[in-house]
C-alpha cells in the first residue's frame, strides 16, 4: 500500500529538498483531546510553483484551514501532532525549530484571514499594525516604514492613505479592512500568500474586488498562493489548480479546468451541483450534498464519504471497508474513489453533467 | 474627543452634588426622620457628656432650627466659599473647602484630612504598585501556561489572598516578621518620607505587602480571566502569523487588550482606599484617614466622620472620571461614545 502511494506521482518518491517552490508531502496534523484524536489533516501532498495559485476547497470542518495554519506553523506545537513534510523554497519546515519558522512568517510567507475586523487588533491604527509587520523583518526607522506602510495601502486601492495611515480598523469599511489587510500581509514581499477565505466576511459586490487585487498583486510580486474557500465560484475564477479536501484528506486534485470539467470524484460533483449558476433557469433547483461533514474523531471506515455518497454501494463493500487512495485518473489529474475510472466517466456524463 | 472629556466632566461635577446631597441627608435629614429634634442632633456634635449652653451652642453654630433646604446649601457652599459658624458674637471659621468643623476638639476637618491624607496615599501607593506588578504578572503567567502547576499554585494562593481579611493576614504578619524575627518595625511607626524616605519605605513595608498581598489575589484572577480570552482572538493569530515574537505578542497584543478592565477596576480600587484602608491602617496602627475615621466613630465625632465620607466619596467620583478619560486613551473605540 505504501508503495502504491508512493508511485501515485505527486512526488512523494524519496525525501531530500524539491524542486517545486511549495512542496507538502503527507502532511498529518492530528489534536489530541479529551474526546479522542481529532484528524484534522491526515495524509496531505501537494505542490506549488512561483507564480500560481491553489485553491483548496472543501466543507467546514474539513481541515483546510487547519492545513494553512499548519504552514505557517501557527499550532501550538505542545497541542498539535504534526508530522509529514513541507518544503519553501528548498527549507524544510515541519523539523524547523519554531524560531527559524517565526522569522519566515510574515517575510517569506503571509496569510490573509477570513474576518479583517477581528483579525486586527482594534486598539492600534492600521498604520501602526502594518509598520509592525514591516519592521519586524526589516531593519528600518519608523518613518521608513511609515512611508511604506502608506505606499501598500495606496497600492491596495486605499484613497488618501496618508490620512488613512493613521485610521483605527473600525473606522474602514469591511472591504477597505481586507485591503488593509492585505496590505499588512503583503508588505514583507511574501513569494507565498496564504488567503483563508478572504471574501467569506465581504460584501458580494466587494468580493470580486478584492479577488482581482489579489490575483493584481500576484503578478506584480509573482507570489504563490493558496486560495482557501469554501465557495467553488471564487476559485473558478483564480485557482489554476484545485485541490478538493474532504475528512483531512484531499480526495481529489487537479488543474482548475479539468476539476470543473471533468471532475472524476463524487464529493466533488456535489460541490458543483451545490454551486448556483446564472446561465441556467432559476426553476432549477440546487442539488445539495445530503447528510453532515463527518465527525474529524469518529472518522467513517473506509471512504470518509461513504455515508453521503449516492453510489457507495456500487463498490461491493469497499467504500466502508478500504480507504481509497489518491490516484491519477489522467496525467495531472488526481482522485481517490473505488469506483472504476470507466464508471466515474460514465455516471458524470449520464448521469451528474446534464442536471448542473 | 474635547467634547468627550468636557460632557465627563461635567457629569462628574452632577455626581458630586449627588454625593453631597447623599452625604447631607444621612447625617441631617434621617436623624429627624428617627425622630431627632434640632437640640439631639446638637447634642451629638459636642462629645459624650454635653452641657445645655454647648449643645444650644452647636446648634445655632450649625443652624439647626433652620429649613433644610437652607442648611444644604449652607453645605455645599461651605465646599466651595467657606462657612462662618456664629453663636452671639463669638464666630468660628471654617475656610474653603469647609468639610466641617469639629466642636468637641475645636479644629476643622479640612486640615485634618490633609494631615492624613499623605499617610494613606503613601499606603495606597505603594500597595498599589506591589499589587499591580505582583497581579498582573502572576495573572499573565497562570494564563500562559493554563494548568500547569504554577497555575495551580498561583490560583490557590490567589483564591487564599481574596478570602483571608487584612486584619488576619496584617496581623499573622506582624506576629511573624515584626515580633518573632524582629525583621520589621511593630505596628504605630510612621516615618513621613520628608523625614527620612528609607524608614518611610521601612515601616510601610508590612502594610504594603498585606494590603498588596489581597489586591494582588484579585488582579491575578481578573488577569488571568481576561489573557485566556485575548489570546484567542483572532488579532493574536494575526500578530503571530507577521512573525512577531511570542514576547512582544503577549505584552504588546495580548496584555495590551486585557489590561482593559484591570485600569477600570485600578482606577476604583486606588480613590477608594485614598480614603483610607480603615483596616489595614488600624491593624498597623498608621495614622491616616481610615483610622482618622474609626478613632472618630469610636470618640462620636461626627465632622470628622461626615468629612471622611464626602472625601472618600469625592475619590471615588474624582477616580471614576479619569478611568473614564484613560478608557479612551487605552480603547480608541470608545472616543466616539
Amino acid at each position: 500500500m505504501t508503495e502504491r502511494a508512493s508511485t501515485s506521482g505527486l512526488g512523494m518518491t524519496g525525501t531530500g529538498a524539491s524542486s517545486s517552490f511549495l512542496d507538502v508531502r503527507d502532511l498529518r496534523i492530528h489534536f489530541p483531546t479529551d474526546d479522542g484524536l481529532v484528524k484534522s489533516v491526515d495524509g496531505l501532498s501537494f505542490r506549488l510553483e512561483r507564480g500560481k495559485t491553489l485553491g483548496i476547497v472543501g466543507e467546514s470542518g474539513s481541515g483546510k484551514s487547519v492545513t494553512s495554519l499548519g504552514i505557517l506553523g501557527l499550532h501550538k506545537r505542545g497541542n498539535a501532532k504534526i508530522s509529514g513534510e513541507i518544503w519553501l523554497d528548498g527549507q524544510e519546515l515541519v523539523a524547523a525549530s519554531a524560531e527559524e519558522v517565526r522569522r519566515l512568517r510574515g517575510k517569506k510567507m503571509a496569510m490573509i484571514f477570513q474576518d479583517p475586523l477581528s483579525s486586527m487588533h482594534p486598539y492600534y491604527t492600521i498604520g501602526t499594525q502594518i509598520i509592525e509587520a514591516y519592521r519586524i523583518h526589516n531593519d528600518v526607522s519608523k518613518a521608513v516604514a511609515r512611508k511604506h506602510a502608506i505606499d501598500m495601502l495606496g497600492r491596495v486601492g486605499i484613497p488618501q492613505p496618508d490620512k488613512r495611515v493613521d485610521d483605527y480598523p473600525h473606522e474602514f469599511s469591511g472591504g477597505m479592512r481586507q485591503r488593509a489587510m492585505i496590505a499588512m500581509a503583503l508588505s514583507c514581499d511574501p513569494e507565498l500568500l496564504i488567503a483563508d477565505e478572504p471574501t467569506t466576511a465581504l460584501d458580494v459586490t466587494v468580493q470580486a474586488q478584492i479577488l482581482d487585487l489579489i490575483l493584481d498583486l500576484q503578478k506584480d510580486f509573482n507570489s504563490a498562493v493558496i486560495l482557501i474557500t469554501h465557495d467553488l465560484g471564487v476559485v473558478a475564477q483564480v485557482a489554476d489548480e484545485i485541490l478538493v479536501m474532504y475528512g483531512g484528506k484531499s480526495v481529489e486534485y487537479g488543474r482548475a479546468e479539468v476539476i470543473f470539467d471533468r471532475p472524476r470524484h463524487p464529493y466533488t460533483w456535489g460541490l458543483l451541483g451545490s454551486m448556483p449558476r446564472l446561465d441556467r433557469d432559476v426553476t432549477e433547483r440546487l442539488l445539495p450534498i445530503v447528510g453532515t461533514p463527518p465527525s474529524l474523531i469518529n472518522v467513517p471506515s473506509g471512504c470518509a464519504f461513504h455515508p453521503r455518497c449516492a453510489f457507495a454501494g456500487r463498490n461491493g463493500g469497499r467504500s466502508e471497508s478500504e480507504v481509497p487512495e489518491l490516484l491519477e485518473v489522467d496525467p495531472g489529474h488526481f482522485a481517490a474513489c473505488h469506483l472504476g475510472r470507466d464508471e466515474r466517466v460514465e455516471i458524470w456524463e449520464s448521469e451528474i453533467r446534464p442536471k448542473l | 474627543m474635547i467634547a468627550y472629556v468636557i460632557r465627563r466632566l461635567f457629569t462628574g461635577v452632577v455626581l458630586l452634588l449627588v454625593v453631597s446631597l447623599a452625604t447631607f441627608v444621612i447625617f441631617f435629614v434621617v436623624p429627624r426622620l428617627a425622630g431627632a429634634s434640632p437640640d439631639t442632633l446638637a447634642s451629638r456634635y459636642v462629645g459624650k457628656a454635653p452641657t445645655p449652653q454647648a449643645v444650644q451652642a452647636v446648634k445655632e453654630r450649625l443652624g439647626l432650627d433652620d429649613p433644610l433646604i437652607v442648611q444644604y446649601g449652607r453645605f455645599v457652599k461651605g465646599i466651595v466659599a467657606g462657612n462662618e459658624y456664629k453663636a452671639g458674637n463669638d464666630v468660628v471659621l471654617c475656610n474653603t473647602p469647609c468639610f466641617g468643623y469639629s466642636f468637641r476638639n475645636s479644629v476643622e476637618v479640612w486640615p485634618q484630612l490633609m494631615d492624613r491624607l499623605p499617610v494613606t496615599a503613601s499606603l495606597a501607593a505603594g500597595a498599589a504598585l506591589l499589587w499591580l506588578l505582583a497581579g498582573v504578572s502572576i495573572g499573565v503567567v497562570s494564563a500562559l501556561r493554563r494548568g500547569s502547576f504554577f497555575d495551580r499554585l498561583g490560583m490557590t494562593t490567589a483564591l487564599a489572598g481574596v478570602s483571608l481579611p487584612v486584619f488576619f493576614t496584617g496581623l499573622v504578619s506582624l506576629a511573624l516578621f515584626s515580633y518573632y524575627w524582629e525583621i520589621f518595625p511593630a505596628g504605630g511607626s510612621y516615618t513621613p518620607i520628608t523625614e527620612n524616605p528609607g524608614l518611610w519605605a521601612y515601616s510601610l513595608v508590612l502594610p504594603w505587602c498585606t494590603l498588596a498581598f489581597l489586591y494582588a489575589a484579585m488582579y491575578a484572577r481578573l488577569t488571568r480571566a481576561g489573557m485566556l480570552d485575548t489570546m484567542n482572538e483572532d488579532y493574536i493569530r494575526t500578530a503571530r502569523a507577521k512573525g512577531l515574537r511570542e514576547g512582544a505578542v503577549v505584552t504588546r497584543h495580548g496584555l495590551r487588550a486585557a489590561l482593559t478592565p484591570i485600569v477600570t477596576i485600578f482606577g476604583l480600587d486606588l480613590g477608594l482606599m485614598l480614603g483610607g484602608a480603615v483596616l489595614t491602617e488600624s491593624t498597623f496602627g498608621l495614622p491616616g484617614m481610615g483610622k482618622l475615621a474609626v478613632d472618630a466613630i469610636r470618640g462620636s465625632d461626627l465632622p470628622i466622620v461626615l468629612g471622611v465620607t464626602m472625601f472618600t466619596a469625592f475619590f471615588v467620583v474624582i477616580a471614576n472620571i479619569i478611568v473614564d478619560l484613560l478608557y479612551a486613551v487605552i480603547d480608541p473605540r470608545v472616543r466616539l461614545g
